[in-house]
């Protein structure tokens, strides 16, 4: 199987072919909205950090920005910094151009003398960028290019039983054409950790899945939270999930049944092919930003109540098998699975029909969030700003 | 015969209804390529499970192939399975972990 995309010189290829205006501190961010703005092809990121944070939240920061420049969906990079912030924007750019060969321009603010200097030289260098990007022909791509990250939000008691499946299905599929997935939301996983490892390809990459819910566990209750207390929610039992496990394994199905072959750590670049999990919060948008900054190419996201969150840089494609959901929120849906809740379609059959459409999005067709030019980021933190 | 309920594994042992089911009604669900019916002996809410067969006081409860709890009590054939009458059985994360 195969699709249209953009090749590049290192790792995956790209489904689409943005110029990333990146900030690399928060006051950089709406500089970086008014040049993206300003140039067709342009995508920017809205960051709400980058100074005043301990080195740990630093050092994920530094993972995110650098894994979006990173990301294959992002043809060059201009970086739009502030002069004093905790890694200067010369730094950032050195860090992204020992990581890829694709082009990279960085600008300060203080030393520009002001924001409309800065925006003007950054406008020109993202127009040349576009253009050149614009003159980049797609190729036909092997589908074993596609890292397809999975996600779910907004969850209701369709979810485990309808939209997640169906998912699993997809990436079963996905995985025996060749093409790669990330499952993340480990906090999601505690509850049925022991059965999402009893697919781990080897013993340490069992006892890591392991190992990833006692550390999440032991991290909140430093802070005073139980991530157990009240599991699952009077809302969830109402909704007929009975036991912890039971609303875990329905969320873990979404990541299907094929062999785990990685386990990697938030907004970490995966090395193998085949069915990888990521350790991210199980809040959505987060997730996404750290599956993003770890190179995925596209992110399909199940939802049973409807959210309408979108990135900047992959197309994110919404499925709910809600069929209230679907038509009340049709805006913010692309594809209605509630056939499996009428009994008409089986979660295999749906698993097959989106196959068909993330081939679709692959070549270039656009998701909903992605259409209206949606930009939700959210890049996990470990403690309070200094 | 519609189909109102979802087996979502062949060694199952409940089927989630994917519909509000009143006493005295089919709950009608494939199971693999056969297409399978119990009755219903008490009001199934949508989204929620009914025993397959009758299972003992402590007897696993199984759902995506897998153990979501016990039993705290009998539940008979076509019964509602809910947070009334099962229970998480504890695990440890030690207890967890393989040798390598």
């Amino acid at each position: 199987m195969q699709f249209w995309g953009y090749k590049r010189k290192e790792g995956r290829a790209g489904i689409r072919n943005h110029v990333l205006i990146l900030p690399a501190c928060a006051c950089g961010s709406e500089s970086a909205r008014i040049v993206a703005s300003q140039v067709r092809g342009a995508v920017n990121i809205v960051f709400n950090t980058g100074c005043s944070d301990v080195a740990d939240n630093t050092a994920m920061s530094q993972k995110v920005l650098t894994g979006f420049a990173c990301n294959p969906n992002v043809y060059g990079v201009v970086i739009i910094g502030l002069g004093c912030e905790t890694v200067p924007h010369m730094e950032l750019r050195k860090k992204i151009q020992s990581m890829t060969s694709k082009p990279v321009v960085s600008f300060g603010i203080q030393d520009e003398g002001g924001t409309l200097k800065t925006i003007e030289k950054a406008v020109r260098a993202a127009r040349d960028m576009a253009a050149e990007a614009a003159m980049q022909p797609k190729e036909l791509c092997d589908i074993s290019e596609l890292l397809l990250g999975i996600e779910c939000g907004g969850s209701d008691a369709t979810s485990g039983i309808a939209s997640n499946p169906a998912v699993g299905e997809l990436s079963d599929l996905l995985i025996d054409l060749g093409a790669s997935t990330v499952m993340s939301e480990s906090i999601e996983w505690i509850g049925g950790e022991h059965v999402l490892a009893k697919r781990a390809a080897t013993p340490e990459i069992h006892n890591q899945i392991i190992q990833v819910c006692r550390n999440y566990e032991d991290h909140l209750k430093a802070a005073g939270q139980d991530c157990r207390a009240g599991q699952p929610t009077p809302g969830n039992k109402a909704g007929g999930l009975s036991t912890l496990d039971e609303k875990s394994l329905g969320c873990i199905r979404k990541g299907g049944t094929r062999p785990i072959v990685e386990v990697v750590e938030q907004a970490g670049r995966p090395e193998k092919s085949g069915a990888i999990v990521m350790d991210t919060a199980g809040y959505d948008i987060s997730s996404v930003t750290s599956m993003v900054a770890g190179g995925c190419n596209a992110v399909i996201f199940t939802t049973g109540r409807g959210t309408p969150t979108g990135n900047a840089i992959v197309p994110v494609l919404k499925v709910t098998a809600n069929a209230v959901t679907f038509e009340k929120m049709e805006d913010n849906m692309d594809v209605d699975l509630s056939g499996i809740i009428r009994g008409t379609r089986t979660f295999q059959e749906c698993g097959r029909d989106l196959l068909a459409v993330i081939l679709d999005i692959c070549n270039g067709k656009m998701t909903k969030a992605e259409a209206y030019g949606f930009s939700d980021i959210a890049v996990d933190h470990v403690c309070r700003f200094v | 015969m519609e189909i109102n309920g979802l087996l979502m594994d062949l060694n199952d042992n409940v089927v989630t209804c994917v519909a509000q089911v009143p006493a005295g009604e089919k709950v009608v669900y494939r199971k693999g390529e056969e297409v399978c019916a119990l009755t219903a002996e008490e009001e199934i809410p949508c989204c929620h499970k009914i025993a397959l067969n009758d299972l003992a006081r402590g007897e696993d409860v199984i759902k995506y192939g897998e153990l979501i709890g016990r039993t705290t009590g009998p539940v008979k054939k076509g019964h509602w399975v809910s947070h009334h009458n099962i229970y998480s059985v504890p695990r440890d994360y030690e207890s967890e972990l393989v040798s390598v």
